[in-house]
């Protein structure tokens, strides 16, 4: 367990040495969802209806901004095959980094969103929904990502290739997710929406790091 | 005891080596010799389990590698030709990190001293992206002062090093060959160190 905490560390404190990788995805998620109200104009109606969506697609695209440099830079400078040599199991040392990733990556949206989602006209409660869905759900983004980043590792235009790979592999997230707020929003009972957010993020926990894993080792043959 | 029977390597359509034998016992050293892309790297990097071999087999005290992974690579340590290091952690964060990736946490004074005797001293905290490609060589070399391993495997461990760095290195891999360490390594100089030598040539 040493060793995971280590990567944990380590990580944080390249991000933390590297703070414009981490800010230029949370301004990119700022500016989009502020976009919306300035093109749309003080339509309150039409931008609380639109609120959950726009935050959630805004939140996936930043998310994946950061997810390129997941492995790459491991894989050049050496450092993968010494994780991959470590007594510790790869797959355990492959969800520090994913853990990692959310904390830079996914945590700030969560923090931002309410602040974001103000411009939108939503209600207190619904911010707190919102929050609570990107709390379930941006763990999620960072686990598929997890596996779409070792799959391209090593790829020429991994980058472009690394999108259309784990784009429609966030689509339940982005159902369940924004369909919460919405559901909220419409009077319903939003237990059902988290609950299934909650199920697909257990199952991500289990099986990502393993199937990034494989494809970890594959890359390194 | 490090055993190897009948390796071969492919590459693409081409076989790069086959029939490849070796026994490195303890307190010996192999060195692994070659022309350019006679697949120096790739035998060490089958011997450590990073790649498959196409043929053949490796055995750890007796038994194969595959199964007594965890074991092996706990005894193991690789030095590859990418130094593993993080340019914007300093060296002894670099140091301490890889060994806790290693399985066996260091602590400061211990991973200071061992900085400070590769020849970095006064560079300890500094970022790694400001050392000469030299300096982070011994950054790296730093971790065979801390490993307990007993099985070292070295690309190139020469490379960029001075003559000083050189000499010390051979003192260091001497130490280790004394304390019944095996070694395996390649390199295009002729190296002198103790302990019981053996060699091996690839694409002869």
């Amino acid at each position: 367990m040493s060793a995971f905490f280590a990567i944990v560390r380590r990580d944080l404190l390249l991000a933390a040495r590297r703070k414009s990788e981490v800010f230029t995805a949370l301004f990119f998620f700022m500016i989009v969802v502020s976009l919306f109200p300035l093109g749309i104009g003080p339509e309150t109606a039409l931008l609380r209806r639109i609120a959950p969506g726009v935050l959630w697609v805004a939140a996936l695209l930043a998310a994946m901004l950061s997810l390129n440099r997941l492995f790459a830079a491991d894989h050049a400078d050496g450092t993968l095959e010494q994780m991959a040599l470590s007594p510790t199991p790869l797959a355990l040392l492959v969800a520090g980094k994913t853990l990692a990733h959310w904390l830079t990556a996914g945590l700030p949206l969560v923090l931002l969103a309410p602040v974001l989602g103000i411009q939108f006209d939503l209600s207190a409660r619904s911010l707190g929904i919102l929050m609570l869905s990107l709390l379930l759900g941006t763990p999620i983004l960072s686990l598929i990502g997890a596996i779409g980043a070792a799959l391209t590792l090593g790829l020429r235009g991994g980058g472009v290739l690394l999108s259309l790979l784990v784009l429609p592999l966030y689509i339940p997230a982005l159902i369940f997710g924004a369909g919460a707020v919405e559901a909220d929003m419409a009077g319903l009972g939003v237990g059902g929406h988290l609950s299934l957010l909650g199920a697909l993020l257990a199952l991500g926990v289990f099986f990502a790091p393993w199937a990034a894993t494989a494809a970890l080792r594959i890359a390194l043959e | 005891m490090l055993t190897a029977h009948g390796l071969a390597c492919d590459r693409g359509d081409r076989r790069l080596f086959s029939a490849v034998d070796f026994a490195v016992a303890p307190g010996q050293w192999l060195q692994v010799e070659g022309p350019n892309g006679a697949g120096k790297t790739s035998l060490l990097r089958i011997v450590a389990g990073l790649a498959p071999a196409a043929d053949g087999r490796i055995e750890w005290d007796g038994q194969p590698v595959a199964q007594v992974r965890d074991e092996y690579h706990a005894r193991l340590l690789y030095l590859g030709h990418a130094p593993s290091i993080k340019d914007d952690l300093s060296a002894l964060e670099n140091l301490q990190t890889a060994a806790a990736v290693a399985g066996r946490p260091l602590d400061e004074h211990t991973a200071l001293t061992a900085l400070r005797r590769i020849g970095l001293k006064g560079r300890e905290d500094l970022p790694t992206r400001v050392l000469s490609q030299g300096q982070k060589r011994r950054v790296a070399l730093a971790r065979l002062l801390c490993s307990q391993a007993r099985l070292w495997i070295l690309d190139e461990p020469f490379v960029a090093l001075d003559v000083a760095a050189v000499s010390q290195l051979c003192e260091i891999l001497d130490e280790h060959l004394s304390r019944g360490g095996m070694l395996l390594f390649t390199s295009h100089q002729a190296v002198q160190l103790g302990g019981t030598p053996s060699s091996l040539r690839l694409g002869a």
